[in-house]
């Protein structure tokens, strides 16, 4: 187990450098720069001005010197400074990290709670009124894509009904509390959870299908076993294995989901974070967003494989 | 010998032929909807006495393992539906019981092993924890009282370090372990009638020997009746009290043992019993059931073997026959079973011997110190650590026009012997010279021309056609893929070899799941033979059909070979199977070969030891032979071909084994003699042992 997670680790040094090339080529491509991005938003300035500013952030050299430059700092343990405000990307990351990473981890407990339970309920009346209710809803879940999910729920619950916050993680002028902040989150993290809460449910539905089939539930039932038992220790938990799979790969389209999200909920995490480095060229901030995720998305990737070898004792890593 | 005595005391056994404590009384039951149903179980009755053993005995959708689901509640409702009948346990329906009281009778007082141990026991839970949980269910007893319980069933049933193994999950065990764990598992709460579902089908002939052995011991132990469903009337020849044979849903003739196998009155139970190869007899030619398995969409208003039945008369196609007594104890369904012809095998005498075919003395393929090796790797460089001896140092010849058999228990390497010759596995050394060439690890074009001199029949074939392409295509595939002939003359080959196989050509346009599994092996001949090949592997090619449909496929196999001039490689483990249709045989033995030799000389006077013990597990179709007897019983299984045991591989389950064994690799020995032909032995006692 250890040596396959040293494996890994190891093999995700060669990605995670592919990703620092094509992160930077991107950020290199986009039409403009920060200089350019500055300018056309403050008053016009000379060539010399543009020059000046171009030299002070090393945009002048060549661009292999550019890449080197910042992988050299990232090597260091650096991620370099934004070019809008002078902060350090790391600093930057670190402060708003949590933020995101609370309106995800919600999100995505909620998702999997929601989706499993009525996926397995759903699966245990197959063809009755129940399943096929939730089958619907569950198409209806998997065809709205988050961001009109979230516009929805601001028009209905924020304008209409006026009974949750739209926009921020707290009210501003008041003190911040967590009971506020909780408020300000049901409507962002219902937003990105529906979506998913759908497909855990179609995902757990088709598992315990399979799992009810098995010959190990026969024998389950065979011995005498309470229907509860035989559902909840032999099925549950065969069932679940599929979906640790699911589940992680949920996770790298959370961030994506979150970027817009953020936006429309004004959710001062990365994402809104990457929203406006990308306005503002501001290519250290978006290749240090880029890079912070992958490696995410990695580590994410290799708690998926632990968590396998957990439920499932035939799995073993070596 | 404690754990023995507080199992046994738990129950007293009231002597066979009371008061039944099982009674069926006519059970039917239909899947699917109204209208369109499928008829699984029709008006089928039957008593169990206590303490007493019943065979149900039937070929796939015959009824039999619905019969005992049903009375256990295993069968869904939907699609499933009890249309009619009463089972009474004791007195008490269990068909009309709700399922909350049924729940404590089953497991409690009717209890049941399954088929594959592997897929029946659930993978992620201890088998401790699913020992136990029938013992606190059922009788309220705490972790450590169900845990005490639990090992001294354990102990019962052969598995040895209970304490540590109850930690331990299925996929941990060998099969064989895992039959007797499932069989702890049933018996936990000591239960008065054992229901066994085929529980020996998936397991290795040595290893049925020992299940078969120890239920029927714990059966006098703890005195239980046991219901034996089976496809194999030999297997439980042996061993049972009284046998039920089922077809398309009905009983057709129930009998004490002796008296169905020496006075056999349904001309199924006859077609059956001449279905089966003797290991004893001269080589006769099989007598298959002709036609194909039954259609149970059809309302059983009629005899549903009249299709197959030499003897069938109008009345048997309009009137469904009732069960008659036809002797003390003995019932059968059959309009005719006065007139018919009760003695099997009679007519398998009359349509006479096999003819022999003198094989060339001209070796066609000559495989020389073969080696199949797979890396195992680990760590973090996946360094190589070890190697699966899946193959170890196999010679033989295949002469022009012979068969020659490997056989061995599941894991000797037989397969991928196969499949080495073939080209499938690349070989780790040795030499394989078919027509004078050696292409071992040959590869692309090579490889290709050789295939169009030999192919394979797969064992499997639900899964070895593909599901998406209609049968002229997969037969048509290879002469494509050689490119033989033209579109239209492939087209007419396909028709050619529809007709070789006994397939009606109207056949070319369908798909497999629309042909029954005898005519899906024929396709898989059929593609086999496309391209004219010299040579062909047969990797159990009848091992997943029924046994009526068996017979069909071995006389077609045997008769392709002598209208083609084929040679055979047919790797098996049905060995009466193997006796039948081959010249010679090579026994293998965790990657070996330990004894090779005619037929007549290997069956007729087995050298080696393990030979002896393959051949003596063997179920032999007559209650007389001796049953659990004459069987040499070897104890554990086969060890691990990662680390295959030092000097003779077989020595530690050997009766014979001495000192030298455990060192010394025995050489290859011949006992031949100028009758007998090459009859080469790996044993160091095999000399003593034929004196």
């Amino acid at each position: 187990m250890l040596s396959y997670l040293l494996r890994k680790l190891l093999l995700s040094i060669p990605v995670l450098f592919g990703v620092t090339v094509i992160v930077f080529a991107i950020a290199h491509a986009m039409p403009g720069d920060a200089v350019l991005a500055m300018i056309t938003a403050e008053a016009p300035s000379s060539e010399e001005l543009i020059a000046m500013r171009r030299g002070e952030l090393g945009l002048d050299q060549p661009v292999y010197v550019q890449y080197l430059n910042w992988i050299g700092q990232i090597l260091h343990g650096n991620l370099g400074r934004s070019f809008v405000n002078g902060r350090g990307v790391g600093d930057i990351i670190v402060e708003r990290l949590p933020i995101t990473l609370e309106l995800m981890g919600v999100a995505l407990l909620v998702a999997f709670v929601i989706g499993t339970t009525l996926g397995v309920l759903s699966a245990l009346r197959q063809y009755k009124l129940t399943d096929y209710s939730l089958t619907l809803a569950g198409f209806v879940g998997v065809s709205i894509p988050d961001f009109f999910m979230g516009l929805l729920l601001v028009y209905v619950f924020a304008l209409e009904l006026r009974w949750l916050p739209s926009s921020g993680i707290s009210t501003a002028g008041e003190n911040f509390s967590l009971l506020d902040n909780l408020r300000h989150l049901i409507l962002p993290a219902a937003a990105l959870a529906l979506f998913r809460a759908a497909i855990f449910m179609r995902y757990a539905r088709a598992g315990m299908l399979e799992v009810l089939n098995q010959s190990y539930m026969r024998t389950a039932k065979a011995k005498g076993l309470k229907p509860r038992t035989i559902t909840l220790r032999h099925g549950l938990r065969n069932a679940l294995i599929p979906l640790v799979t699911v589940f992680g790969l949920a996770l790298p389209t959370l961030f994506g989901g979150s970027v817009v999200i953020e936006t429309i909920f004004q959710w001062p995490g990365i994402g809104l974070m990457f929203i406006d480095s990308v306005v503002n060229r501001d290519s250290p901030v978006i290749m240090g967003y880029v890079l912070i995720t992958a490696i995410i998305v990695m580590l994410a990737n290799l708690a998926t494989d632990i968590v396998y070898s957990v439920l499932d004792p035939r799995v073993s890593y070596d | 010998m404690t754990g023995l005595e507080t199992l046994a005391r738990g129950k007293v056994a009231p002597a066979p032929g009371q008061q039944p404590v099982l009674s069926i009384q006519g059970l039917s039951v239909e899947f699917g909807p109204r209208g369109n149903s499928v008829y699984a179980v029709n008006d089928v009755s039957f008593e169990l006495a206590e303490g007493e053993s019943l065979a149900i005995v039937g070929e796939s959708g015959s009824g039999k393992s619905v019969t005992v689901q049903t009375l256990m509640g295993l069968i869904r409702k939907p699609p499933g539906r009890v249309t009619a009948g009463r089972a009474l346990f004791r007195g008490r329906d269990l068909l009309a019981m709700p399922d909350s009281e049924l729940r404590r009778i089953r497991g409690r007082d009717i209890a049941m092993i399954f088929q594959d141990p592997m897929s029946s026991l659930n993978p992620v839970l201890t088998i401790g924890l699913q020992l136990t949980e029938a013992l606190r269910e059922h009788q309220g007893l705490n972790e450590a009282e169900a845990e005490r319980e639990a090992l001294d069933m354990l102990a019962l049933v052969g598995i040895a370090n209970a304490p540590q193994r109850m930690r331990a999950f299925p996929h941990q065990f060998s099969g064989g372990q895992l039959q007797r764990i499932g069989i702890a598992m049933a018996l936990v709460c000591k239960p008065s009638i054992l229901i066994a579902d085929e529980p020996t089908t998936a397991l290795d002939v040595t290893i049925q020997a020992q299940i078969v052995e120890l239920v029927v011991r714990l059966q006098k132990q703890l005195g239980m009746a046991i219901i034996w469903i089976s496809h194999d009337l030999s297997l439980v020849a042996g061993f049972v009290d009284r046998v039920a044979v089922m077809y398309a849903g009905s009983i057709v003739e129930s009998a004490p043992v002796d008296d169905l196998f020496s006075a056999t009155k349904h001309p199924y139970t006859i077609g059956l019993l001449n279905s089966i190869p003797s290991l004893t007899a001269a080589n006769t030619r099989l007598v298959p059931i002709k036609g194909a398995p039954p259609n149970v969409t059809l309302a059983p208003t009629f005899c549903a073997f009249a299709p197959r039945c030499d003897y069938a008369e109008a009345r048997c196609r309009e009137q469904k026959p009732p069960l008659e007594p036809v002797a003390a104890g003995h019932t059968t369904a059959c309009w005719r079973w006065r007139e018919v012809d009760h003695l099997p095998r009679s007519l398998a005498v009359a349509s006479g011997a096999k003819p022999a075919v003198a094989a060339a003395q001209e070796p066609l393929l000559t495989v020389t110190d073969l080696k199949v090796h797979f890396p195992i790797r680990r760590g973090v460089l996946r360094r190589q650590v070890g190697a699966v001896h899946a193959v170890d140092g196999v010679s033989f010849e295949v002469m022009r026009g012979e068969t020659l058999a490997l056989v061995g228990e599941s894991g000797c390497g037989k397969s991928t012997t196969g499949r080495a010759v073939l080209g499938l596995e690349r070989p780790s050394a040795g030499s394989i010279v078919f027509e004078g060439r050696d292409y071992a690890g040959a590869t692309g074009e090579e490889l290709k021309r050789r295939r169009r001199d030999m192919q394979m029949v797969f064992q499997n074939p639900f899964g070895s056609l593909n599901p998406r392409m209609t049968v002229g295509r997969i037969i048509g595939e290879g002469l494509r893929a050689q490119k033989i002939g033209t579109r239209a003359s492939r087209d007419v080959r396909v028709s050619e070899l529809l007709v070789l196989v006994g397939l009606r050509e109207a056949l070319r346009n369908r798909y497999p799941f629309e042909l029954s599994g005898g005519q899906r092996q024929r396709v898989g001949i059929a593609r086999a033979l496309a391209a004219n090949p010299k040579f062909i592997i047969a990797d159990e090619p009848i091992s997943a059909l029924d046994v009526s449909i068996q017979a069909q496929i071995v006389n077609l196999l045997d008769d392709l070979k002598t209208r083609l001039g084929l040679t055979y490689l047919f790797v098996g483990h049905d060995l009466s199977m193997v006796r039948y249709l081959s010249d010679r045989v090579a026994v293998m033995y965790l990657g070996r070969i330990v004894e090779i030799g005619t037929t007549p000389a290997v069956f007729g006077a087995p050298l080696h030891p393990y030979t002896r013990a393959l051949l003596s597990a063997i179920p032999m179709p007559d209650p007389k032979a001796g049953g659990t007897g004459r069987r040499i019983v070897l104890g554990g299984g086969v060890p691990d071909p990662s680390k295959p045991p030092p000097g003779c591989h077989f020595h530690p389950r050997c009766p014979l084994a001495t000192e030298i064994c455990t060192k010394v690799d025995p050489a290859r020995r011949d006992f031949g003699s100028a009758v007998t032909g090459q009859h080469l032995v790996a044993c160091h006692h095999a000399g003593e042992a034929a004196s």
